[in-house]
């Protein structure tokens, strides 16, 4: 046997192992010399009589010096863990610190702390799994060790202990899967552990981990679902390249909002290695209920339209996956469901919003108003939003919001003195674009209130609340925003108690009409008065001012001088009614307009001698004037009156005298121009004139 | 059976030349127009003003009504004063005989003699004074439209072309032009269809109208009643048979009668509008 130089390098490599192997051997047989202190422990806790009264009731402080020294920790002294005990002064006071397993175990103490199990021990949770709870006490054994409740045949059994039907966990916890250790055991992986003995399958922790479980919802959790293909592959390493076809290699991992998670077809719980054939099939389902008389005990029709289901957006997913409490075991597997279908298991984003909006505060308090996902989305034949039949397309959207917001209906009569929202919207420019337009962009319900996170526009949360409008109407009017957050009005400029306008004050949330409109050109006035309320008087006061209130666009509006969006104090250069700006701005209607011409008080008052004393004076000179000439003329024709009335009388006699005066200069004998009128000659037929009227005149005169 | 036939008529007396008759006619159409266009501005605040202003066709119609009748107006004063040239030099020969003879516009010691005994005779202390040709009272309202034309048609001007002006004034007398042009338009106004309505037609003695202005002729015995001073000097110095004409016909007489119907009215509503606006709707 020649040994090759490499071969007794090997061999002195052993010797070396060995002598290191013993060392360190020798150096972990020191503590066991060392727990003879505990000695002192035992002292007390070898009596098998030994008690404690703890909430009223006796527990054993017997400790199995057996079970102890045979356990993980069998080596270390009991004041390693009961650290607060100190070994010079013994006995030790009654009530000790529970021990604090993340002295030694950090790292893992940190993870379970911050798992859905610590937060509920932080909570005050008294059904939360601590340490103890799983891994015992003084028998802590290592995971491998037959009789760990940790070891990997073992874990169904230790995490069904509360999960599992009829346990506090599952009846007085919110836990969404139900007949999980049952669902577990008839699944590939259940068999596999439990049938096959197979160690390496996939037990409770392969997925959920051990310490670090969190909630699916949670983007860190390993179940969450851009975390569960990592998680499969754990153990289904390359399984992408099996599902080349649907998932084009690694896009699985990489971007998995794109593609199915793995869940999405092999359940959680219920996975079977071919899914459609022998799991819960929707063909199952449907040998009951594709009948058309197939009816509950209350009556309501449980028959299911599939046609409608394979249009649907939800073609691809199992009954199974949305009435998920069916026991395959079962000839009936459905008989045990009794909970709704939960959406938020799939889409849990949603279903969050949903939960914090008002519909969703609402329908937690049992509102029978308050809408849950069914109502807007339907059910089996629910659709893509980009779908025109769908119920959410944007152009059926306010049809949708008005089943209950339309005037008189059940949504309206709580909100705004049942204003006809609706009725409002359809008429504005937004509902005309969508639906006479047809312009699926245009802004409809949600596009304001937004979907799922509706809030009234009181609360600070709402998309419609006041801080929040601009941003809300920015995300189609970005341009417009932009304008208005460097504008006086916009709360980053102006630093004020005052309450600041925004998009709504002005053009008002569901009656919006065109900005080009007289009718909009004119009530915008108003609207600026709201505020600035002297100023606008006072415009009103002068030409621009009067020719828009008899209801015409055709003089200086407010915005025409002072811009819309981007109004800034005339004190700002860049204000269209700066000194730099100013001759322009009146130059877009007077183009020969000159400085002087600027001059002009467009919001002039003659009421204010102080600001105005020119126009103050000129008005009272003027109305002076008018008082005067009003004063001397009518008195003049006041003091006239009654004399002229005497004076007509007068005349009647007076008249006939002068006539005969004038007789010999202006009467002639003259040829008709025209023959007398039809009353003229009765006149004359009834009283001829008089052939001798001095005679007459005599007596008169005489009497 | 319709003939002709003669009958005995008293020829009447020429009181206004048919260019004045002519003038006076355009004066009321573009007064009235100038009136109600810039009422619906002064008075934007009623609801009369916005019906108004529609009726006119929106406001830029309205101010194009505005300033033609703006035009005529000053045309009719610039005639005015062709004429008094031209009859100067047809009827008088001099300025002095024009402006200091009985006829004469400016006022004069009469007129105040007369002012007195009027307010005599309106006090039941006195006669009727005997009037001349041109009343006090005519005197005043013609010179008022003197006035009225300078001050109301300069600040119009300045408003008609406020670019150009305010090359020599400052801005803000665009705002006092405003004032004055208002203001003095509505004295204007309210003089017109108040004051000389009641004292040409509205006096018992006159009323409902007195159609002088249009026809230009009156019955030689009211020329006689109401103007006895110029009645006796023209029958002393002989003239009157030189001023004699024939009465209109009945037909011209109706027709002159509708269009002074429709002035009086229009003039009336304007201050019924006026005195809505100033009382119950003022701001």
């Amino acid at each position: 046997m020649n040994n090759t130089p490499l071969q007794d390098r090997k061999n002195l490599n052993a010797v070396w192992v060995t002598l290191l192997v013993i060392t360190f051997s020798l150096s972990i047989a020191v503590p066991t010399v060392m727990a003879q202190d505990n000695e002192n422990c035992y002292m007390c806790h070898e009596d098998r009589e030994l008690t404690k009264t703890v909430n009223g009731k006796k527990r054993s402080m017997f400790i199995d010096n057996r079970i102890l020294s045979g356990s993980a920790h069998g080596e270390f002294d009991c004041i390693i863990c009961h650290s607060d005990i100190d070994p010079e002064d013994l006995p030790h006071a009654e009530d000790l610190e529970p021990v604090d397993c993340g002295t030694c175990h950090g790292e893992i103490q940190e993870k379970h702390s911050v798992s859905l199990h610590g937060k509920a021990i932080t909570r005050g949770d008294r059904l939360a799994p601590r340490c103890t709870s799983c891994h015992g006490t003084h028998n802590v054994v290592p995971a491998d060790h037959p009789k760990s409740p940790v070891r990997a045949s073992n874990i169904p059994f230790l995490c069904g202990s509360c999960h599992s039907e009829g346990s506090k966990v599952q009846t007085q916890r919110k836990i969404a899967q139900d007949h999980i250790v049952e669902n577990y055991s008839q699944s590939i992986h259940g068999e596999g552990l439990l049938k096959k003995g197979l160690t390496v399958t996939a037990t409770c922790v392969s997925c959920h981990t051990a310490h670090e479980i969190l909630p699916h919802t949670d983007r860190n959790s390993s179940i969450a679902r851009r975390n569960i293909a990592t998680t499969c592959a754990k153990c289904h390493s390359q399984i992408e390249s099996v599902h080349l076809q649907v998932i084009k290699g690694e896009l699985w991992e990489k971007q998995p909002h794109l593609l199915p998670a793995c869940v999405d077809c092999h359940q959680p719980h219920k996975i079977r290695s071919v899914f459609y054939d022998q799991g819960m099939a929707d063909a199952q389902c449907l040998e009951c209920h594709q009948r058309p008389n197939l009816r509950a005990e209350d009556g309501r029709s449980m028959h299911v339209n599939y046609q409608e289901l394979g249009h649907s957006k939800h073609v691809s997913v199992s009954c199974s996956q949305c009435h998920s409490g069916v026991n395959i075991s079962h000839t009936r597997p459905c008989d045990q469901i009794t909970k709704a279908v939960d959406c938020s298991a799939c889409h849990p984003e949603a279903a969050d919003k949903h939960a914090e909006s008002i519909h969703g505060v609402k329908l937690a308090a049992n509102d029978p108003d308050a809408p849950s996902c069914l109502d807007c989305h339907g059910t089996h034949s629910i659709l893509g939003q980009k779908n025109p039949n769908s119920r959410t397309f944007p152009t059926r959207v306010p049809m949708l919001c008005g089943e209950c917001h339309r005037a008189g209906e059940k949504g309206a009569v709580r909100i705004a003195n049942n204003d006809d929202i609706v009725g409002h919207y359809i008429e504005s420019i937004h509902g005309k674009g969508l639906l006479q337009s047809g312009l699926v962009v245009t802004a409809q319900c949600t596009d304001c209130h937004t979907a799922h996170e509706v809030q009234k526009s009181t609360d600070p949360r709402s998309s419609v609340h006041q801080d929040n409008v601009a941003g809300t109407c920015g995300t189609c009017h970005h341009g417009v925003e932009e304008q208005f957050a460097q504008s006086i009005h916009s709360p980053f400029v102006s630093d004020t108690d005052k309450e600041l306008p925004t998009c709504n004050d002005c053009h008002s949330a569901h009656t919006i009409s065109r900005a080009d409109q007289s009718g909009f050109k004119l009530e915008i006035m108003q609207q600026c008065g709201r505020c600035h309320e002297d100023i606008t008087e006072t415009y009103f006061d002068t030409y621009h001012g009067k020719v828009s209130q008899l209801g015409y666009t055709g003089t200086a509006k407010c915005y025409d001088c002072h811009g819309a969006h981007d109004i800034l104090p005339p004190s700002n250069p860049k204000s269209r009614l700066s000194h730099q700006n100013v001759v322009e701005t009146c130059r877009t209607c007077h183009p020969s307009a000159n400085r002087q011409f600027a001059g002009y008080l467009s919001h002039a008052t003659h009421h204010d001698p102080d600001k105005y004393p020119w126009l103050f004076w000129t008005f009272w000179g003027m109305t002076g004037l008018l008082i005067v000439t009003f004063l001397v003329g009518g008195t003049h024709t006041i003091l006239w009156l009654p004399r002229a009335l005497r004076w007509r009388k007068e005349l009647h006699r007076l008249e006939k005298e002068a006539e005969e005066d004038v007789e010999d200069i202006a009467w002639s004998d003259m040829v008709a121009p025209s023959p007398p009128s039809l009353r003229k000659q009765n006149e004359l037929a009834d009283n001829p004139p008089d052939p001798d009227p001095t005679d007459e005149q005599k007596e008169s005169d005489e009497s | 059976m319709i003939q002709s036939q003669t009958v005995k008529t008293e020829r009447h007396f020429q009181r206004f030349t048919r260019l004045e008759r002519i003038m006076h006619i355009l004066m009321i159409i573009s007064f009235m127009s100038l009136a109600l266009t810039g009422m619906t501005l002064k008075f934007s605040y009623t609801g009369w003003a916005v019906i108004l202003s529609h009726v006119f066709g929106g406001f830029q119609f309205a101010g194009y009504i505005h300033r033609a009748a703006a035009v005529v107006m000053f045309g009719i004063f610039v005639l005015h004063l062709y004429d008094v040239v031209f009859t100067k030099r047809r009827e008088y020969g001099s300025w002095k005989a024009l402006l200091l003879g009985p006829n004469t516009m400016l006022p004069q010691k009469k007129d105040l003699q007369d002012f007195k005994d009027s307010m005599r005779w309106f006090l039941g202390r006195g006669p009727r004074p005997q009037y001349g040709r041109w009343t006090y009272w005519e005197k005043f309202d013609y010179f008022a439209v003197f006035w009225g034309i300078f001050v109301i048609g300069s600040t119009g001007l300045t408003l008609w072309f406020p670019e150009f002006f305010t090359n020599f004034i400052p801005g803000w007398m665009l705002n006092v032009a405003t004032i004055i042009h208002s203001d003095e338009a509505l004295l204007a106004t309210g003089f017109i269809f108040t004051v000389h309505f009641f004292n040409t037609h509205l006096r018992p003695e006159k009323f409902p109208m007195d159609l002088v202005v249009f026809t230009g002729r009156m019955p030689v015995h009211e020329l006689k009643l109401d103007k006895p001073a110029e009645f006796e000097k023209l029958k002393a110095d002989g003239t009157l048979k030189d001023y004699l004409v024939e009465p209109y016909p009945p037909v011209v007489i109706r027709a002159i009668r509708v269009f002074a119907w429709a002035a009086l009215a229009t003039g009336f509503m304007a201050v019924i509008w006026i005195i809505y606006a100033m009382i119950f709707a003022y701001r």
